[in-house]
């Protein structure tokens, strides 16, 4: 059985239909990458993952359980989210940020919310952040502290919103990095994502949203290197044409490996 | 010619201001409370909660305060049949006064607070309530300082209208003492002073906890 189920699921914003029947099975230990231009519903679809958003038809299973608004608290214990703004709340300290939903949210002693607040920080290796606030923080090491306090959820799994576009260049490498100790470490992911260079290392499957749809899937080698549809060889030229170091590294490196480029 | 105004007098007025600083204390304590519910209620997902306190807050805010108090003193005896004081109706009156403004105030201060905060704290799977108390309040607090602040001082000045209803508080005090000693130059601007005492250190204040908040967060004011 999956670990989380689509079936037909879609959602429209007013007159605007944002996802058109979108079905999907994803494993557990699978890294999804979901790839597209900007309103193929990328976002939207992820979001209706965690109850962010609710679908207006079509079903949604996780480990077996159907989402429900009353089972929205218990599925989100277990389903870890990380926004491209980071989000994190800026009056609290960095451990607080990650303790509050183990304490209030769970009703974990606070001993032991820290605790696992000191875990998952060096996990990030942010250790020596837990007292600073995260206007002291880069925008790099917000969006770690943000990982990090969604995996002290133990969530099995984790979804990511363009974690990536909102930093500069030169920090994009270590929340990648991040990520790839992660998809190694075999937790179950699904990535809204434009590095398309990790993508391809570290996908296991590769989504193109097109329209509202799952135009095309597949393993992220016959993804870039022989796509199917001309939208995704179109979308494939698109991102080629503004990031040329991306198309030489794909035609030297091999499909997937886990040496970390650097930033692209 | 009337008496002079000298110590006794001035002190008469200072006694009464106990009445208008008590008076306050408790609309802004009071209405403070309602109005935080009222705030919350006007925000909250289930939408008679929402009209429920839309409508609280237009009846307050579009009509007087001098109407609520004459409803609030001459209009429920006849209504209720309960005779109030002039002390119990000017507390009441003001007390349902300032919950309205306070709920506006705090509503827009908490609507403030970006979306995304609301859905990260979602996340982490707290409750709407908690989302509420532990993300998006204290975030609040801080731009409700201001404005919540420049009401109190408002609410304290407009306490004088008490005086209407001859509930003696320092402006009725100010009158009687006008009415024995003829020095209006004198009486109404030692009046108007001790209201510019009370209410010049709570600018200052807010000032402070402006800083204080900011410190803490590590923002960097823009001037």
């Amino acid at each position: 059985m999956p670990l989380l189920a689509l079936s037909d699921v879609s959602k429209r914003f007013g007159a605007h239909e944002v996802l058109k029947g979108v079905s999907l099975a994803v494993e557990a230990g699978e890294v999804v990458a979901i790839i597209g231009r900007s309103g193929s519903g990328k976002s939207t679809l992820l979001r209706c993952l965690n109850g962010l958003e609710t679908p207006d038809a079509g079903i949604i299973t996780f480990d077996g359980t159907r989402f429900e608004p009353r089972r929205l608290k218990e599925l989100r214990r277990q389903i870890g989210m990380v926004f491209q703004s980071y989000n994190l709340f800026p009056h609290l300290s960095v451990e607080r940020n990650i303790t509050l939903g183990l304490t209030a949210g769970q009703g974990m002693a606070l001993a032991d919310a820290q605790r696992e607040a000191r875990r998952v920080l060096g996990l990030v290796d942010l250790a020596d952040k837990i007292a600073a606030y995260p206007t002291q923080l880069s925008g790099g090491q917000q969006q770690r502290v943000a990982i990090a306090r969604a995996l002290a959820m133990h969530p099995r799994l984790m979804l990511f919103d363009e974690i990536t576009a909102a930093l500069d260049p030169e920090l994009i490498g270590e929340v990648i990095r991040v990520l790839e100790v992660l998809a190694r470490g075999g937790m179950t992911m699904m990535l809204v994502t434009h590095e398309m260079g990790f993508a391809r290392r570290a996908a296991d499957t590769v989504l193109f949203m097109h329209q509202g749809k799952i135009w095309e899937k597949g393993p992220p080698a016959q993804m870039f290197s022989a796509p199917a549809t001309p939208e995704l060889a179109g979308f494939i030229d698109a991102i080629l044409s503004v990031n040329p170091g991306w198309a030489s590294a794909a035609q030297v490196e091999p499909p997937i490996t886990p040496i970390l480029p650097a930033a692209p | 010619m009337g008496r002079p105004f000298a110590t006794p007098e001035f002190l008469f007025l200072l006694g009464s201001l106990r009445w208008t600083l008590l008076l306050s204390i408790i609309a802004f304590v009071g209405g403070g409370v309602l109005g935080l519910v009222v705030a919350i209620m006007r925000i909250a997902p289930a939408p008679p909660l929402r009209w429920l306190a839309v409508g609280y807050i237009q009846l307050f805010q579009g009509t007087p305060v001098l109407m609520q108090l004459f409803v609030a003193y001459y209009g429920l005896p006849v209504l209720l049949n309960w005779q109030v004081d002039a002390w119990t109706a000017v507390t009441v009156a003001f007390t349902l006064y300032a919950a309205a403004f306070l709920a506006e105030i705090w509503r827009g201060s908490i609507q403030a607070i970006p979306r995304p905060q609301w859905e990260a704290a979602a996340c982490i799977s707290l409750s709407f309530p908690q989302q509420l108390w532990y993300v998006i309040l204290p975030q609040a607090m801080r731009i409700s300082i201001p404005p919540t602040v420049g009401f109190l001082v408002q609410l304290i000045k407009s306490t004088s209208i008490a005086a209407i209803i001859g509930f003696v508080e320092l402006t009725r005090a100010g009158q009687l003492m006008n009415n024995a000693t003829f020095k209006p130059m004198i009486v109404y601007p030692v009046v108007a002073a001790m209201y510019f005492v009370l209410c010049w250190p709570l600018s200052q204040l807010s000032q402070h906890l402006e800083r204080r908040i900011d410190a803490t967060l590590g923002i960097k004011r823009r001037l």
